[in-house]
This record gives C-alpha cells, sequence and structure tokens, in this order.
C-alpha cells in the first residue's frame, strides 16, 4: 500500500470527527463548532492530498470506477461546503454534509476507490465530462443539505423551540436563496458537462443513465421555473429534496450497477 | 498610588435609596470635578459608583461625597455601601465593563455607559489607564463570547425572531397594531437592524398618527389594516382590543398575492390580537408574548453560561492591570537608573569630545548608547516582574543602594 493510500484514514477519521462535533454545536454553540470546522478543513487536505497522489500514479482519469466516483465527489461536495462552513452561521449545514460525506469517503475506500493504482488511458473530455458531471451533482448534494436544514428551522419556528435563538442557523430567507443559488450553478456545470459528454456521443450510446441524468436535470430546471412563479420557500425546499432523492437512489444504479 | 471605590447597586441596595444618589451625566461631571485629584463617577438605573485615585483618605472622601448626596438619607447609604480597593475595585469595574455586573448578564448598554462615565470624569494617569482597560476587557468579552448575541427583552427577541427569518431586515416592511409602549419598543429594535416601519394602525387615530410620524410610518384606522397584510414582512400587534385584530381568513386572503414570502406575526397583546390559528398557515409563523418570554428565559441561561468565559477574560484583564499597577513601584528607581547612567555617559563623551572628530563621535554615541540600553533592558524587565510579584520596593531599595540612586553625590 503506497503511502498516499493511507491519506484516506485521516480523511475519514477527521469527517467522522466533524460530524460528531456538529451534533456537539447543536447541543450548545463554541467549542464543538470550531473543532468540528479544523475537522472539515484537515479531512479535505488529507483527502486533496490523496486524490494528488491518485492523480500522479495514474496516467488516465482514476475516478472512473464508482468508487473513485464516490471520493471525487465527496471531495466536492466537502470543497462546496468548506466556501459557507466556516462561518459560524452556516456550521450547522456541516450537521447535514458531513456525516453523509464521512459515510460516502468510507464507501469508496471500501470499493477501492480511494487505492493508488495506473488507471485506465482515458480521453481528456471524458475527463472532463465526468468531472463536470460530479461537481454539478456535488453542488446539487449541498442544495439539499440547505433545503433539510431550512425545512428543520422553518419546524422549529413554527413549533416555538425555545431555543430557536440560541443554535446559530441561517435565516429561512437566506437558505431559500442560497439553495436555488446552488441549484443554478449546479445546472450550468452539469449544462457543461452534458455538453462534453455529447461530444464523445456516438448513436446507439444513448442508455438509461443518460435518461436518468436528463431527468434530474428536469426536475431541477421546473424547480427553478415553480420558484419564478412564486413556489419558494418550503415547497421549494420539498422539490429539492424530491430531485435529490432522484441524484441519491436512482443515479448510482443505473450509472454503476 | 491607591484605587479606591464606593458605590451602591441593584445587587443590594433598594431602588428607594438609589434613587437618591442617581445623578446624570453633567451632575456625574460635576461631582468629579468637585471631588478634586483623579475622580469618575459612574452612575446609571441600577448603580452609582465613584471611582477615586489618591494616596489617602480616600475611602472616607468617597463614602462621604455619596452620602451627601442622599441628603437626609446619607447615614443609610454610607451603611449600604460597598467599599473596594486596589486590585479588588479594578477588578469591579472591569465586570461593570463587560456586563458580568448587571441585572441581564452580558448587556451591551453598560461599556457605552462606562465610556461616557469615563469622558466625564476627571481622570488623572491612574484612572486614564484603569478605565481604557476596562472597556478594553468589555469589548474583548463581546468580542470573544457570545454573551451578548442573545436578545434579553421581549422586543429585542421580536426582533432576533425576525432575522431568523429574513436574516437582512433592510427593506423588510413592518405593520404596527396598536401605537403603545410594547409596540413601539418593538418598532425601534426592528428598526435599529434596518427594518421599516410602513404602517401603524391604531383604533385612536390621533395616538397611531403621532406615533408614525415618529417612526416615519403611515397611520391607518385599525379595521383597515386587512389590506395592507400582503405587502407586510412582520405584523407586531399589541392593541388593547378584547377580540382578535386579525383572523385566520385575513391572512390566508393576504397569503394568496405573497408569492410564498414568509409573514412573521408577533402578537404582544394579552387578550391576544391574532388569531392563533393563524400560525399553522403556510409560511405564517406567529409569536405570542408566552411564546417569547420562553425564548428570552432560554436565551438568558445561555448567556449564564457564557459568562463563565467572560469571568475568564476579565481575571486576565484585571492581572494585567495589577502587574501594571505594581509595577509603578519600581518606576522612579528604574528612570532615576537610566538617568544616571545617561549623565555619566554624557559626561565621559564631554570629557573625549575634543579628542574625536564629528564621525568619529557620532560613532561612539551610538555605540554607548547601544551598550547601555542593552544593558539595562534585562535589570528593567526583572525589576518588573518583580514588582508584579511583590518583591518590587526590596528589589528598588536594592538598585537605589547599589547605584546610590537618590544620594546627594553618588560615586562616580
Amino acid at each position: 500500500m503506497l503511502v498516499a493510500e493511507l491519506l484516506v484514514f485521516p480523511a475519514l477519521l477527521a469527517y467522522g470527527e466533524a460530524a460528531f462535533a456538529y451534533a456537539g454545536e447543536l447541543r450548545g454553540p463554541g467549542l464543538a463548532g470550531r473543532l468540528a470546522t479544523w475537522g472539515v478543513r484537515l479531512g479535505w487536505l488529507a483527502q486533496t492530498a490523496l486524490l494528488v497522489g491518485q492523480a500522479v500514479s495514474a496516467e488516465g482519469f482514476p475516478w472512473g470506477t464508482w468508487a473513485g466516483s464516490l471520493n471525487l465527489f465527496v471531495w466536492l461536495v466537502v470543497g462546496a461546503y468548506l466556501i459557507w462552513g466556516c462561518t459560524p452561521r452556516y456550521r450547522l449545514l456541516g450537521l447535514v454534509v458531513m456525516p453523509l460525506a464521512a459515510v460516502l469517503l468510507a464507501l469508496a475506500w471500501a470499493g477501492g476507490g480511494t487505492a493508488v493504482v495506473e488507471g485506465e488511458r482515458s480521453g481528456p473530455v471524458l475527463a472532463v465530462h465526468a468531472a463536470l458531471m460530479l461537481a454539478g451533482f456535488a453542488g446539487l448534494t449541498l442544495a439539499a443539505g440547505m433545503a433539510a436544514l431550512y425545512l428543520w428551522q422553518e419546524r422549529r419556528l413554527k413549533r416555538h423551540d425555545r431555543g430557536v435563538l440560541k443554535v446559530r442557523v441561517p435565516a429561512l430567507g437566506t437558505l431559500d436563496r442560497l439553495a436555488a443559488r446552488t441549484v443554478v450553478g449546479s445546472l450550468v456545470l452539469l449544462t457543461l458537462g452534458i455538453g462534453f459528454g455529447a461530444a464523445s456521443f456516438e448513436r446507439g450510446d444513448f442508455d438509461a443513465a443518460m435518461a436518468v441524468t436528463i431527468g434530474i436535470y428536469a426536475v431541477y430546471a421546473a424547480l427553478l421555473v415553480l420558484r419564478h412563479e412564486g413556489w419558494s420557500g418550503r415547497r421549494a425546499a420539498l422539490l429539492n429534496l424530491a430531485g435529490f432523492a432522484l441524484v441519491a437512489v436512482v443515479l448510482p444504479i443505473t450509472h454503476f450497477a | 498610588m491607591r484605587l479606591t471605590l464606593a458605590g451602591v447597586s441593584h445587587h443590594r441596595t433598594p431602588i428607594e435609596l438609589r434613587e437618591r444618589v442617581a445623578i446624570d451625566l453633567d451632575a456625574c461631571r460635576d461631582l468629579a470635578a468637585r471631588v478634586g485629584g483623579e475622580a469618575v463617577v459612574l452612575s446609571t438605573c441600577n448603580r452609582t459608583e465613584l471611582y477615586l485615585a489618591r494616596e489617602e483618605h480616600a475611602e472616607e472622601e468617597a463614602v462621604r461625597t455619596l452620602a451627601e448626596l442622599a441628603d437626609d438619607r446619607g447615614a443609610e447609604l454610607a451603611a449600604a455601601l460597598y467599599r473596594l480597593r486596589d486590585e479588588g475595585a479594578a477588578l469591579h469595574l472591569f465586570r461593570v465593563a463587560a456586563g458580568l455586573d448587571s441585572l441581564v448578564p452580558g448587556e451591551g448598554e453598560i461599556l457605552g455607559q462606562v465610556r461616557t462615565a469615563f469622558e466625564a470624569g476627571s481622570p488623572g494617569p491612574f484612572l486614564d489607564r484603569l478605565f481604557r482597560q476596562a472597556l478594553h476587557a468589555g469589548r474583548r468579552v463581546r468580542l470573544e463570547t457570545a454573551i451578548g448575541e442573545s436578545p434579553a427583552s421581549v422586543p429585542s427577541a421580536a426582533a432576533a425572531l425576525a432575522q431568523q427569518v429574513f436574516e437582512d431586515l433592510r427593506g423588510s416592511r413592518v405593520l404596527l397594531l396598536g401605537a403603545g409602549k410594547m409596540s413601539e419598543a418593538t418598532a425601534r429594535n426592528l428598526v435599529s437592524r434596518g427594518a421599516e416601519i410602513a404602517v401603524v394602525a391604531n383604533r385612536t387615530l390621533e395616538h397611531g398618527e403621532e406615533l408614525a410620524r415618529r417612526l416615519g410610518a403611515r397611520a391607518l384606522p385599525l379595521d383597515a389594516v386587512a389590506h395592507e397584510l400582503a405587502e407586510a414582512d412582520v405584523v407586531v400587534s399589541a392593541t388593547s382590543s378584547s377580540d382578535h385584530v386579525l383572523s385566520s381568513d385575513d391572512v390566508a386572503a393576504a397569503l394568496r398575492t405573497r408569492r410564498g414570502r414568509p409573514l412573521l406575526l408577533l402578537d404582544l397583546a394579552v387578550p391576544r390580537d391574532l388569531d392563533p390559528a393563524i400560525n399553522a398557515l403556510e409560511g405564517c409563523f406567529l409569536y405570542d408574548v408566552d411564546d417569547l418570554e420562553a425564548v428570552v428565559a432560554e436565551t438568558i441561561s445561555g448567556r449564564r453560561s457564557e459568562a463563565a468565559r467572560a469571568e475568564r477574560l476579565v481575571e486576565e484583564e484585571a492581572a494585567r492591570f495589577r502587574d501594571w499597577h505594581a509595577s509603578l513601584d519600581v518606576v522612579p528607581t528604574i528612570a532615576s537608573l537610566r538617568a544616571l547612567v545617561e549623565e555619566i555617559r554624557d559626561g565621559e563623551l564631554a570629557k573625549a569630545g575634543g579628542r574625536l572628530s564629528e564621525r568619529e563621535r557620532r560613532h561612539v554615541e551610538s555605540i554607548t548608547s547601544q551598550i547601555l540600553a542593552k544593558l539595562l533592558h534585562l535589570p528593567t524587565i526583572r525589576m518588573k516582574e518583580a514588582a508584579a510579584a511583590a518583591d518590587g520596593v526590596v528589589y528598588a531599595d536594592v538598585v537605589r543602594h547599589l547605584f546610590g540612586l537618590g544620594e546627594e553625590e553618588p560615586r562616580r
């Protein structure tokens, strides 16, 4: 086993620590939140080093397998989360993101996606296509996290939770707006990814995975249109989560089964 | 120099006695000037305190001054006064500035009151240092702990809840139902966070118009508010109506044109003004007084837990002040020592002056200056450290003896 491969363990440990620490932040803001943020940062750095090790050792695109894709996907999700997650008000988004990241990275490791091996030679167009699609789906994951946080905070406000001002969570309006913007950004990435994929498309290549991807694209596009028509807040959050269910359940089956 | 504090506060003294010595800022200024020397008077609704820095008789002077303010109840006040000296007095002021001695722990208004009292007082070098460090301690506590972040009153909790829904209240429109004190206090909290009071609706239109004028809003009769709901983001209701002012149907009708925008309704009236069924409508968040008071109680308990961290920060600052205060004992000795060596250096340079060119003289001056600075650096640090550890006077005496400081004709 190469040294680079061992980096998956500190990354896993740090992500796991962050997930537990975010639960502590929920009980009382302060030290737990800071520990969680450092866990995310250090874990992401370790995973970045692992990915660099994989990229250097492989001749082609090293994340072509389902487990490899999962590895890259987790890195993109955590990287996107880091943009907001370091500020105290957005910390609790980590409560949604980090347990998922830790579990998915463990799955990637179990599936051999974190091993440093010589990859299959693949064309640059295909590599860019895969990277863009994964980045797009990572953005949709983050948007789903925000939608889940929206529904949780809305429930606390509706139920007059006594501690509603004690635990810092972004305002409902902010979560709603940020989730919509993240979906827009993700759709741009997906559009580019689909465009690169279409460049290497040959007649007869159309399969279930492509159909599902286009279906997901359509659901999120509909979400944006409906939002424009006044479907904001709770309904937008629910639709966002429904779209993510397609990403989380159907996409892995069609792509990697 | 000794620091002395005498004062009364909400902890032990009832308001009947406190109000006898509660004075405005101009009176604080006059009193500090009249007492003479270094003096600062801090007077708020919860406390009146007199800080004096002088060598002797400070406590008697402070007690006499405050007792005079209380007039015929002077003797009673003198018995109620707390009296603190030096380190205890400094720590007390630091706790006051940090809001740790306040009725609601961590309240932020006191920091501004301490600053104003300091500016109105007659501080010399000692009280200047003390109050500046107290203000620094107060700012540190607010920056490094969350003690002041949570609201401590129903109006501020209402405004904080609005921020939980909308984040930035700039551009948010507020509909105010009722023109009483509670409505106004809540409105002012919302305005301070950027909200705009659009409409004040009141049963007696003249009262509503008066408040609307103060808040830069429109006034309407209470029965015309249903039409304003579609444009509002926050509704604050505190009327004395015995019936519901807004029904669930009124709000449901307004929601149809709001395109999913949330609506926060704060019912501060008893009996309640707003139909409780409104909370079940999608996008509506209705809070009554009990809900808000429960939120305030919870946040105040959070403040108490943060107070432990704040106490540690305040103690750190108090220790820094204590070290500085202790170092004052050795400062005259350090100054004399430096003056002595400078005098020797100047004398020797003058003797050699005729034998050196201008360039050489500057060079020798620079070298000797550096040598002396390096030689004196460690003894200076050690003396200040010793002063902080209460050995400063002994060290100072030894240095004065060894170098003949203060003698008529030191041996050179």
